[in-house]
């Protein structure tokens, strides 16, 4: 049943890419359970407009749990205290009455802060420019029931595909690194016919974009996937080290 | 009758040649001469990421512009069900012509039958090409691809993956696209916002971009210009689009002399998650896939009714012979699976009745129960447990239940916070898709020579109503099949047109018309946020253009736009600045253009007097409520030209059906 909450929230502000940033305080009253978080800042925002202050900028975007847009640290956690959603669909049933919530952007070095809570993640697209494809040019496609791939490789390849490219993976690390999204699309691949041709290579140069950008290394510590809104496994960074590796090698 | 500025440039010939035919006598471009011609592609969805994938594999020089920080979050993201495609890989009496048939038929014989056949015709290259690309659709256990139903047909054509078919589809195009931008074929704008088209003595020449971080306004020239930034449904501020969804782009276009086809045909969705409050920023979508193994139900009796509405029962508290399964019962032969506009109309007759199921009355069940234990018996069998219990079967068939809809029953759950394994779910229709968009010829060229427009922003294929698992595939077609042929008719006589200095008057005057714009909206220094307008525009669309329309509601509607269009313009506080990333600027932009489109939206409702697919005249229905269409009168495309000050004159272009024989589109 829906309840409503009196809350403080510490949230991130920071001008430009350029500013110093700082926590900034808001207390809410009467938020009701049934809002989603982001519904919430809506309304904070539309509070701040109402007194003449800069609402707080923020991605987002489907509000569906699928775009990849919406990128908070919430109390410490990227999208927030629920497993395998993202912030979008984090709704303030899941908070307490008098709670002080803290909200901050990702931190990593290759994604730089643009405004509060909104950072730069085109370092992922310079990933996947540099390989996360199947050189495949429209028209030259053979009848699609041509190839065969058994059901437990497609749905195996599906949730690797199933990354929507948050980079939640990439905050949640110490170290910053990237090999979960990396992977993601590396094991897609990798395990549909379709990928073989060029899986050497793919592996090679999406990782070596991967190093360009900075992203850290990875220790294995299973952070990214614990907070991965969509639960993607670690095999998947398994298979591309073995593929790195083989590649290297062979 | 059809004037001349609209000539739809369907090909002569027999249906079933007119497409072939025209691949092979479309003037080409050498490739050298490609290396030289510029594409400027708005929009990085389905169909923009696509044909900016394809044009680039040909030798085109791209750029592509997408508000959004990557190409990857477009909203075909968000698409949930699946792809049609005329494959008859089920062997159930597909074909080319059925899935053409249909698409007339679901669209209530307001759609052109040369664009309509052609999409057939493409239907299965895409599915050939998204495969290729490594695009994880659904497979059965022998390793073919798998199929399932959808709304509006009798056969299984639809390819999915998972509840996330548009989120693949998507990732495939952009990683085509992503190949491009490596090679250095495509030049990527991501943050970018089109706010104007520039045309040069009436031809489209290029675009002024809003750089969305920095808020610098840039100039781009291109030897054409494609439009593919999807629907205009966010002028009823809630809907199933993503929050950013605008017509900014078509609108501008629109407004330099694009006309605007249909503008009225908007489809509301049947399967959506009820609005829970006055916070509500969105609607989420409950995949039409859903009703493939789902039942709709509300109570037969007002006081069940009013029990469920106060809380006092559950629905499962309801006997059988006490649930009227509405759909089943009014429509016989398609059920639970008749088209989406049928489907919404029939579940607010019940709750207008008095029989909604939730606190607002505006819900109706959508139960599971029932197929779960049909799976649970298959399941039994194929495990060879005889005589299982009802909780074995249970758990059984939500097992398969689960494979089949996990994420989606996940997602429900997290929004609403009941269990849908355990309790129905509760939907309401919403705003969905926008058939209307700008008027395109068969070579998906606006009114406007080199400026093109594809997916959801174009008006072509859907007529007045489109079918599931119909967006994705128009989106690709237009894309990956269509736009690759077409734009070498018109470039093909480009190729002597040197680029045109971004110091152009044209250029510099655009720009400032721009920027004047921007000026003005800050000068206004009123007291109401974008969203307070927004939210009011909201209200009048849905409540007096929106699932049930009257000329009282819509001309009351009009006088209600302009009132607080006046109040916008007069009462709007934006914050900020514009050389700085400031998303209430983009926000009031974009809403400052729905306020106009709204009004042209009640005009075109007000001008249609006739129910035809999502639009429906409550003067014009039958005495069961059925829609009452008027093909003497109505069975054109209206076609909108702008004027100054907000003022329009209707083209019309005659839709003529040689190969369809139209009927009375019924379901029962």
């Amino acid at each position: 049943m829906e309840k409503h909450l009196n809350l403080t929230l510490k949230i991130w502000r920071q001008k430009n890419a350029k500013a110093k940033g700082n926590f900034e305080a808001y207390k809410m009253t009467g938020i009701s359970t049934d809002m989603s978080f982001l519904e919430m800042f809506d309304v904070l925002n539309e509070r701040l407009v109402n007194d003449n202050i800069d609402p707080i900028a923020f991605d987002h975007d489907c509000r569906e749990g699928i775009c990849g847009a919406c990128s908070m640290v919430i109390n410490g956690r990227p999208h927030g205290p629920k497993n395998a959603i993202t912030t979008c669909q984090l709704h303030m049933r899941s908070f307490n009455d008098g709670d002080t919530i803290t909200v901050e952007p990702w931190r990593a070095s290759p994604f730089p802060i643009i405004k509060d809570l909104v950072v730069d993640r085109s370092s992922f697209d310079r990933i996947m420019a540099a390989g996360g494809f199947v050189s495949t040019n429209t028209g030259s496609a053979q009848d699609a029931n041509c190839t065969l791939i058994s059901k437990e490789a497609a749905d195996e390849s599906l949730a690797a595909a199933a990354c929507i490219g948050c980079g939640a993976c990439v905050a949640a690390c110490k170290n910053a690194s990237a090999m979960l999204f990396v992977s993601a699309k590396v094991s897609q691949f990798a395990l549909l016919p379709q990928g073989q041709p060029e899986r050497k290579k793919r592996v090679l140069e999406m990782v070596a974009q991967m190093d360009t950008e900075g992203f850290g290394a990875c220790t294995n510590t299973g952070a990214c996937s614990a907070e991965c809104p969509k639960e993607i496994s670690l095999t998947h960074i398994a298979r591309m080290n073995r593929d790195y590796l083989m590649a290297e090698l062979c | 009758m059809t004037t001349s500025k609209l000539d739809s440039k369907i090909p002569e010939g027999s249906l079933e040649q007119k497409w072939s035919k025209y691949r092979s006598t479309v003037p080409l471009v050498n490739p050298s001469n490609k290396r030289s011609l510029e594409i400027l592609i708005v929009g990085s969805g389905l169909a923009g990421a696509s044909a900016a994938a394809s044009l680039s594999e040909l030798g085109y020089k791209v750029k592509v512009f997408c508000y959004q920080d990557s190409a990857r979050r477009a909203h075909s993201i968000a698409a949930q069900g699946g792809i049609n495609a005329a494959k008859n890989y089920q062997n159930d009496g597909d074909s080319t012509y059925r899935l053409f048939y249909d698409t007339i038929k679901g669209g209530d014989y307001r759609a052109r039958e040369g664009n309509v056949y052609r999409l057939a015709e493409v239907s299965s290259s895409i599915i050939d090409q998204c495969v290729a690309q490594g695009v994880p659709f659904a497979r059965e256990y022998g390793g073919l691809l798998s199929n399932r139903s959808f709304g509006g047909t009798q056969v299984q054509r639809t390819f999915y993956a998972a509840g996330q078919t548009g989120q693949q589809l998507l990732l495939g195009a952009y990683s085509s696209l992503q190949r491009q931008v490596g090679s250095g074929n495509v030049k990527m704008y991501a943050r970018h916002e089109m706010l104007d088209v520039v045309n040069i003595d009436g031809v489209c020449r290029g675009i002024i971009a809003r750089d969305l971080t920095t808020g610098k306004l840039e100039r781009h020239f291109g030897h054409a210009v494609l439009l593919c930034t999807g629907g205009y449904g966010n002028a009823f501020y809630l809907s199933t689009n993503a929050m950013g969804c605008n017509a900014t782009a078509i609108w501008k276009a629109h407004k330099k002399g694009a006309l605007f086809g249909n503008p009225c045909f908007t489809q509301i969705h049947p399967t959506c998650i009820p609005v829970s409050g006055d916070h509500q920023s969105k609607l989420t979508l409950m995949s039409e896939s859903l009703r493939n193994d789902g039942r709709i139900w509300v109570p037969k009796k007002h006081e069940d009714a009013k029990a469920l509405q106060e809380n006092r029962i559950k629905p499962n508290d309801i006997k059988e012979e006490d649930r009227d399964y509405y759909l089943e019962r009014r429509y016989p032969a398609f059920g639970n699976l008749v088209p989406r506009d049928v489907a919404s109309r029939a579940a607010k007759e019940r709750c207008d009745a008095g029989f909604g199921v939730n606190k607002t009355g505006e819900a109706v069940f959508l139960d599971f129960a029932f197929n779960t234990i049909r799976y649970g018996t298959i399941e039994a069998n194929k495990k060879g447990i005889h005589n299982p219990t009802e909780a074995q079967l249970i758990e059984l068939g939500r097992g398969v239940i689960k494979e089949k809809y996990g994420n989606l029953f996940d997602m429900y759950q997290q929004i609403t916070g009941v269990n849908p394994y355990e309790q129905p779910m509760m939907i309401y229709p919403a705003v969905h898709y926008t058939m209307g968009g700008l008027w395109v010829d068969y070579n998906l060229m606006t009114s406007v020579s080199g400026l093109y427009c594809l997916g959801e922003a174009n008006f072509s294929d859907h007529g007045a109503n489109r079918l599931g698992a119909s967006a994705l595939m128009q989106g690709l077609a237009d894309g990956y099949f269509v736009i690759p042929y077409t734009i070498g008719a018109y470039l093909s006589k480009e190729i002597g047109t040197k680029p045109i200095s971004l110091d152009h008057p044209a250029f510099v005057e655009a720009e400032n018309a721009v920027k004047s714009n921007i000026d003005k909206l800050f000068a206004i220094k009123g007291t109401h946020s974008v969203d307070y307008f927004h939210k009011k525009l909201g209200l009048i669309m849905w409540n007096k253009c929106g699932m049930a329309r009257n000329a009282t509601h819509l001309k009351e509607a009009i006088v209600e736009i302009q009132e607080l269009r006046k109040q916008f313009w007069s009462d709007l506080r934006v914050t900020g600045t514009a050389d700085e990333f400031n998303a209430e600027l983009e926000k009031a932009g974009r809403v400052a253009d729905f306020f106009e489109l709204g009004e042209l939206m009640c005009m075109d409702a007000l001008n249609r007097q006739e129910s035809c697919g999502g639009h429906f005249r409550e003067e014009y229905q039958t005495e069961e409520g059925e829609a009452m269409r008027d093909d003497e009168n109505y069975k054109y495309v209206a076609a909108w030209e702008y004027f100054e000050g907000n003022k329009w004159e209707m083209h019309k272009e005659d839709l003529i059906y040689d190969n369809i024989k139209i009927a009375a589109r019924s379901y029962k």
